[in-house]
């Protein structure tokens, strides 16, 4: 925070303290009731991996992880996150959680601007965890709540392709040894 | 192996020689010949070859302009005209100025003290007029949208919570809303000092047009309706301006595709020197051209800046996006082809209506979409006879402007619409009509029958191609196989050009300030790594990557050693920026020149260093070496510190200049055109009238592809943005002229369930306007999609006689066509 006039939601006086797990690290804040998660975490904690394309839920460029779960974080309060986890972009990258999606999406010019990829790397993510024998098609169907306006998708289904079938190599490689 | 000075001097003799050579003939291998450039280590130009500055972006780690938070910057928030024409008369300000954080409202009137209006003319467009435009209106609103009154406070939310006090008095003005009926006598004129809603108008004919439809044995005619759409970038436009008053220098950090022509506007606008305002482009979330206009918040915002003495953003909200980015595209056009009976095509004819904002768009105007539909219409094809007629009209509607494609969506889809019907009406397979009228691979240059120079295309090579890649045979068969099942399946095919690279002749000209001419600098670093300021940007197409290419190839060092630097007005060289498909065919070469003339240079020091004559020495992979027995001899670290550390060490008299600025301004032809060819396969339900896309080919010439993934996938990309335009998006408008689904869940954008998978290949004819032979790549993919798409469609409903023309083609308008409802 550059400047203290910038912090209205820790002045105001209808802030309510929030206690959230945010990549990895529990803290303590006071948000204004009416912030929205990811307003909260752009502006209040700086993590600006999130990104704003909407701002009513469509797009996907906002999503986040809540316990686990993709949400966009322009459709979730700051205050629902009281006492629950969220993972960011920014989180998932320091983890390692989804190198492999990262590097396959590089690999595979899965992006151009960038500004869908944090959302899109988080539906891929859950896709990856939830169908790991998604096929070509399901996959397309997946990552369909989340736009991207510079690729034709292609590359995208390619490179989560390729992770999926990797995945399954090494899973059978596993099981073959 | 030759000594590389010969070596080099015959690929120098044979780049002469090339150009020399007239006419061309056609590349017998539809792949281009090395770069014949004296490159000495050329491993990088041509491969596929992974962006090296985006592991970033899949970190969240960019940054984009809301990205950015600067001390005291405060946020500006715009009440927006609610209604398409409209008095003001009067705006109560003190409510919102009461509420918390607010440090300013503003009106119209309030920024028209610094900032001159402008009116948004070319004068090569002869004709075309426009009404003053400012920063924000001022007594009148014109379009539902446009920006009336801004709050400024500390944050975004206390704008926002302030705007709702803002009250506007405001009186409903008759308004022009049909494009159709705009110049109707009982139509409003929506500026009554410019006569009448008439911004342009255009005629051209070849001459013989009558005689050639009057002997054709076939006409084919049709009325082609295109929506008005627009860009959807994912990050909504958005920019900081920093206004320092104590030193007068006005920053800019600007989500924008042009830094240095914003530089040059905000400079005249506000009276300020040139020197004095800088533009920085960092990360920019999709521009489509959306992001190549002056828009009127733009200089609100700074006008903000100015008077507020602190920095302020504005970030555009999605619905406010709908209303205020610049549309495209909404035109009427009748057409009719002449074909003889055997196939040959005798003559075009087109009326174009467009209907545009209530004023022409600053700076490159709206006057261009429509100039372009004239020029490129039958543009593939060798008839002589053409005749078109262009009405571009105002209309109480948010302005329209260049978007990604720039009228050749518009042409293309009209040309090719017109060449199946004539087909069907001969009987004609529609690619063999094609293959019997595009002006042949061995006729270049060209000149097309509206006037268009044609430098060199390879209409021919691309259309054999094509039928081989989609096994036209097989799927024709398949088609026929399935009509017999009640399925209805369709192919579609377009050909088409694209205006690329262009020199002064777009804009130049007619006197707007956009330079057509690039520069990149190329500097050797002490460590060995080669940084390059390039005047052209990023904005996601991969411009920075492909320099890199270029540059390592050109310098002779691993594309790691490389390091691009863009998008800031006050480091890179002076340019045009990122229009019109120019990127790689302009700073592509701009950097090329300037890495060879860096690696003579540098090869100027290691000759001192090493004392051998620079003719034995040659730069490979980052290490001089001695071209006859390939012994290392130098790495580029030591010589960058014998160089810049020990220059005492260095003979007498000898400087090392190791760094170096090239420019580059294509001035052979008005435009360099590319060629192409796609092709779409769709099955249509009859019962409900959904369109699924199977499969889309697109065989495309850019001359040489320095690196085929990027351009795959941008390919890929503007095809899916042509779909878009072509079966989904539309700004629909009320009676009122307000839209009616200016929100991302109403205006609908391809996603990713519905697309199909694209097939894309090249034939590579490189330019010889250039060393680099590279043509534009990034709005191909949305000239022709549009047309093999609705190709397709149509193709699909033959059998059933029912057609429609009319983009985009709803499941509503088939179920219409087909008479279901």
């Amino acid at each position: 925070m550059t400047d203290q006039e910038q912090a209205p939601d820790d002045l105001a006086t209808d802030a309510r303290a929030v206690s959230i797990t945010i990549n990895g690290t529990c803290s303590q804040h006071h948000v204004q009731p009416r912030t929205h998660l990811v307003d909260f975490l752009r502006e209040g904690l700086g993590l600006k991996g999130s990104h704003l394309g909407c701002e009513h839920g469509v797009c996907g460029a906002c999503t986040v992880q809540l316990d686990g779960q993709v949400v966009r974080g322009c459709l979730v309060l700051a205050v629902q996150a009281d006492g629950r986890s969220v993972n960011t972009i920014e989180g998932l990258s320091d983890s390692g959680a989804i190198r492999e999606l990262q590097q396959a999406f590089v690999r595979h010019n899965a992006l151009q601007c960038g500004f869908c990829t944090s959302g899109m790397l988080m539906a891929a993510h859950e896709l990856l965890e939830k169908n790991p024998d998604a096929n070509r098609e399901q996959v397309r169907e997946w990552i369909s709540g989340n736009y991207c306006r510079c690729t034709g998708y292609q590359a995208i289904v390619d490179a989560i392709c390729d992770v999926l079938a990797s995945r399954k190599t090494a899973q059978r490689e596993g099981a073959a040894a | 192996m030759n000594a590389p000075e010969s070596r080099e001097l015959r690929l120098a003799l044979a780049v002469a020689a090339a150009r020399a050579e007239a006419p061309h003939s056609p590349p017998a291998d539809p792949v281009a010949a090395p770069l014949a450039a004296p490159l000495q280590d050329a491993r990088h130009i041509g491969q596929a070859i992974p962006r090296p500055n985006i592991e970033r972006l899949t970190q969240g780690r960019g940054q984009y302009v809301d990205d950015i938070e600067l001390p005291r910057m405060a946020h500006v928030v715009f009440w927006r005209s609610p209604v398409a024409h409209a008095r003001i008369r009067h705006i109560e300000r003190d409510f919102a100025r009461m509420m918390p954080g607010v440090l300013a409202v503003y009106d119209g009137k309030d920024l028209a003290t610094i900032c001159k209006p402008w009116v948004a003319t070319l004068t090569h467009l002869a004709g075309i007029k426009s009404a003053p435009q400012y920063p924000m209106a001022i007594d009148r609103a014109c379009w539902q949208g446009e920006p009336v009154v801004a709050v400024v406070a500390k944050t975004r939310a206390e704008a926002e919570d302030a705007l709702q006090y803002v009250q506007v008095e405001w009186e409903a003005l008759p308004a022009a809303l049909d494009m159709n009926t705009a110049l109707d006598p009982d139509t409003p004129v929506i500026h009554p000092e410019l006569g009448d809603n008439l911004c342009f108008s255009r005629s051209l004919d070849t001459g013989g047009v009558d005689e050639a439809f009057a002997r054709a044995d076939v006409v084919a005619e049709a009325t082609f309706d295109f929506g008005r759409h627009t860009g959807v970038t994912l990050e909504p436009r958005c920019q900081i301006a920093d206004y320092n008053p104590a030193s007068g220098q006005l920053t800019v950090y600007h989500s924008q595709q042009a830094p240095h022509m914003m530089q040059d506007l905000y400079a005249r606008q506000f009276d300020l020197p040139e020197s004095s305002v800088r533009v920085i482009c960092k990360d920019v979330g999709g521009s489509f051209g959306i992001k190549v206009h002056a828009y009127p918040d733009d200089f609100a915002t700074v006008a903000m800046s100015i008077l507020l003495k602190r920095p302020v953003k504005f970030v555009a909200d999605r619905l406010e996006s709908f209303v205020s980015d610049i549309h495209a595209r909404e035109h009427r056009i009748k057409g009719r082809i002449a074909v003889s009976k055997d196939g040959e095509i005798l003559a075009f004819e087109i009326d174009d209506v467009t209907g545009i904002g209530p004023f022409s768009m600053f700076p490159r105007t709206s006057g261009i979409e429509g100039n372009q539909v004239v020029n490129l219409t039958g543009g593939p094809y060798k008839h002589k006879a053409y005749r078109a007629t262009l009405k571009v009209v105002f209309l109480n509607k948010t302005p329209t402007c260049q978007y990604r494609g720039v009228g050749h969506p518009i042409a293309c889809a009209v040309t090719e619409g017109l060449v199946d019907l004539a087909a069907a009406k001969l009987g004609m397979d529609p690619l063999e009509l094609r293959k019997r009228n595009v002006i042949p691979d061995d006729a270049y240059p060209a000149t097309g029958a509206s006037g268009i120079k044609l430098e060199v295309l390879s209409h021919q090579a691309c259309l054999r191609k094509m039928e081989a890649l989609m096994d036209y045979p097989a799927l024709l068969a398949e088609q026929q196989a399935l009509r017999a099942k009640g399925i209805y399946r369709g192919i579609g095919f377009a050909t088409l050009i694209e205006l690329t690279n262009p020199g002064a002749a777009f804009y130049g000209v007619g006197g707007a300030r956009i330079s057509a001419q690039d520069g990149a600098t190329a500097r050797l670093e002490p460590g060995g790594g080669v940084a390059v300021m390039v005047s052209v940007g990023e904005q996601g197409q991969g411009s920075e990557a492909i320099f890199a290419q270029i540059a390592a190839d050109a310098v002779g060092v691993p594309m790691s050693q490389v390091r691009l630097v863009t998008g800031d007005t006050e480091t890179v060289p002076y340019g045009g920026g990122t229009w019109a498909s120019r990127g790689a065919g302009i700073g592509g070469e701009a950097v090329l020149q300037a890495g060879l003339a860096l690696r003579a240079n540098i090869l100027k020091v290691a000759e001192a260093i090493l004392k051998r004559e620079v003719q034995s020495l040659a730069l490979l992979d980052g290490v001089v070496i001695d071209v006859a027995t390939d012994e290392a001899l130098l790495p580029l670290h030591e010589l960058g510190r014998v160089a810049y550390y020990r220059p005492d060490t260095l003979p007498a008299g000898f400087t090392p200049e190791l760094m170096v600025t090239r420019h580059y301004a294509q001035r052979d032809y008005p435009f360099i055109f590319t060629n192409g060819v796609q092709a779409s396969y769709v099955e249509v339900d009859t019962e409900t009238g959904f369109v699924k896309l199977l499969k889309h080919w697109a065989v495309e010439d850019c001359g040489r592809v320095i690196n085929p993934m990027l351009v795959d996938e941008q390919i890929r990309g503007a095809i899916v943005q042509g779909i878009g335009g072509a079966l989904f998006e539309e700004c629909l408008y009320d009676d009122a002229g307000l839209m009616k689904n200016g929100s991302m869940a109403d205006y609908l954008v391809p996603m990713a369930a519905e697309m199909p998978d694209i097939v894309v290949a090249h034939i590579e004819t490189p330019t010889r306007s250039s060393m680099l032979g590279a043509k534009g790549a990034g709005e191909a993919g949305t000239a022709g999609a549009p047309g093999a798409v609705v190709n397709a469609i149509n193709d699909a409903l033959r059998p059933l006689r029912a057609e429609v023309w009319s983009q985009p083609v709803t499941p509503e308008k088939i179920l219409r066509a087909l008479g279901h409802i």
